[in-house]
């Protein structure tokens, strides 16, 4: 199996030297195999998001070193490694540009990674494959293809978003809570969309969620962070048989601190 | 003091062309503030060093053609100044843009050899915009528009110029899909002063000279024109209003602008309230779709519905 993602011994402490110092990562070790399915759970400030935006590249780290698919992209800010990655982010807003419509978004994503040039951005060619596309949505959004993006409804605009990110196929794909802003119902709709798309194109994915029981139901590994540490990684057949009731648990025995605080958040 | 129709009539192709010519200033304006999202204030200096590095050009013995295009290069290079030190150093956009334009005032001094302005002598040369052919100079400055306005309207369809969209869109999606924001700011700022320039420098064919102030409060004429061509558009064509008819109407936006200041100096009023005038509509104009959303709701009435219901309740 090749190892597409190397989080190696990585810190990053927010506001050094000042009152409101935290350190949001304490020497993370982790590696993602090829097609593995992590998600990640954790209290508030545990780190999860924290972790996510260093593979991002939002802002350098302050040791370690990140490899994604074998390539060292720590010395490398986010826009010169989205060409290896995938994002959808917690506001439904962030992903997509609103003022441009659906087929100018998706023909942008198109090009990730790639030179942009002075060809036309959206090609009679890709309109068709961007139709089929998005026809897997079942949204209806193959008809509306010269909508704006800012016309669209928040779960719209986050499948749409997760198209995006992977309609050239990332080494890695990371969602940040990307159900949580959603009602129930569209919540899980886009869940069900993105279990659809990373199995069919076999991603390697990270996802970080607040609801354990998706954590437990979705992908082969679940690790859960607490205080910039990876506390638990389960995989395959133990991981199957969690219960919410072991995490807890299990949190309880790794941090020797009372869960009570997190109940609330890490919501049955 | 008595109101003479055919002097209006008279003096209105000259607003058109000199509505012209600013609308090339107002596209400048629209790159940066309507699709990068940022006010560039560089476009007060950039506007006078279009004037400037025209008319010495032109009294050199350059070609005008030429010199419009030179005028146009300074532009690109006083804007790319602004957006280095937005992106390098992280200087918030209006304050870069102020600092190049300060900056600016002492560059274009010594373009004009240490002179507050500079004249081109009558007849002595060749100029395609001149008040001395008002109808010439529509044709040129108009064909000129429509071949920019095309350019335009390709280049931001374009992969390029559809990242560029982006970023003044969404930055946070401009770089997952990595594109880089930081060049696409530079670009867009080179672009917009080098139209700037480009006014500029037909200005100062059409009136003859270039002058120091020639810039002031530029930046308000290119939003008025902006903003004017966006209401007429959207009241005459509505949805159907697509990219290249906002390039359009920015340039008649422009034209407007110039038909109200005829008509402001034919009713013989004091011209000095002109910016006055100006600044006030602008910022009714801004201020319209803001009051529009308070209109629905707003703390003050959240307010008056409380005490309505709690005097019901009593």
């Amino acid at each position: 199996m090749k190892t597409m993602l190397r989080v190696n011994n990585v810190c990053k402490t927010f506001n050094p030297g000042t009152i409101n110092e935290k350190i949001a990562l304490n020497h993370v070790n982790l590696e993602l195999e090829e097609s593995d399915f992590v998600t990640v759970i954790g209290g508030n400030g545990a780190g999860k998001s924290t972790m996510l935006n260093a593979v991002a590249g939002v802002w350098p780290i302050d040791e370690g070193s990140i490899f994604i698919d074998e390539t060292d992209v720590t010395g490398l800010p986010d826009y010169k490694r989205a060409y290896l990655i995938g994002r959808v982010f917690q506001d439904p807003m962030t992903g997509t540009a609103a003022d441009m419509q659906i087929e100018e978004n998706l023909a942008l994503a198109a090009r990730r990674g790639m030179k942009r040039g002075l060809s036309w951005n959206v090609k009679n060619a890709d309109r068709q494959m961007f139709r089929e596309k998005l026809a897997t949505l079942g949204l209806g959004l193959e008809d509306r293809m010269q909508t704006k993006v800012g016309l669209l409804s928040g779960g719209q605009r986050q499948a749409l978003t997760l198209l995006m990110a992977t309609l050239q196929k990332p080494k890695i794909l990371l969602l940040d809570e990307h159900t949580a802003a959603l009602d129930p119902k569209t919540a899980k709709l886009v869940l069900d969309l993105t279990k659809e798309i990373v199995e069919e194109n076999h991603l390697t994915t990270m996802m970080v969620t607040h609801n354990m029981r998706d954590a437990i139901n979705i992908g082969n590994r679940l690790i859960m962070m607490d205080e910039g540490k990876v506390l638990l990684d389960v995989r395959g057949e133990e991981k199957k048989n969690l219960t919410v009731e072991d995490l807890m648990k299990k949190f309880e025995a790794a941090s020797g601190e009372e869960f009570a605080n997190d109940q609330a958040l890490l919501s049955k | 003091m008595s109101l003479n129709f055919g002097n209006l009539l008279g003096a209105l192709p000259g607003g058109i062309a000199q509505g012209i010519i600013w609308g090339f200033m107002a596209l400048g304006v629209y790159i940066t503030f309507r699709l990068l999202g940022t006010s560039d204030l560089t476009v007060d200096g950039s506007f006078t060093t279009g004037g400037a590095v025209t008319v010495m050009l032109v009294l050199a013995g350059v070609n005008p053609v030429v010199a419009l295009l030179i005028a146009a290069i300074a532009g690109i290079l006083a804007g790319t100044v602004t957006g280095f030190l937005h992106t390098v150093f992280d200087i918030p956009a209006i304050l870069a843009g102020i600092l190049t334009q300060f900056a600016l005032y002492s560059i274009n001094l010594a373009i004009m050899g240490m002179a507050a302005n500079r004249g081109i002598p009558v007849g002595k040369y060749v100029l395609y915009v001149t008040s001395r052919n008002i109808p010439g100079s529509i044709l040129a400055a108009g064909l000129l528009a429509a071949a920019l306005i095309a350019l335009l309207y390709w280049y931001f369809g374009t992969q390029h110029g559809s990242a560029m969209r982006a970023t003044g869109c969404n930055q946070e999606m401009a770089k997952a899909q990595s594109i880089n924001i930081n060049s696409m700011k530079v670009i867009g700022f080179a672009m917009a002063n080098g139209f700037v320039a480009l006014s500029g420098g037909l200005l100062s064919q059409y009136q003859g000279f270039a002058d120091i102030n020639m810039g002031r409060g530029a930046i308000v004429i290119g939003l008025a024109a902006v903003i004017i061509g966006e209401v007429l558009g959207n009241a005459l064509l509505g949805k159907h209003l697509n990219f290249a008819g906002r390039l359009i109407f920015v340039v008649v936006g422009g034209i407007i602008y110039y038909f109200v200041i005829v008509i402001v100096l034919w009713l013989k009023l004091d011209s000095n309230y002109l910016k006055l005038l100006t600044a006030v509509v602008v910022a009714i104009f801004l201020a319209v779709p803001n009051l529009q959303a308070k209109s629905k709701t707003s703390f003050r009435l959240a307010g008056k519905r409380s005490m309505k219901s709690s005097r019901e309740d009593a």
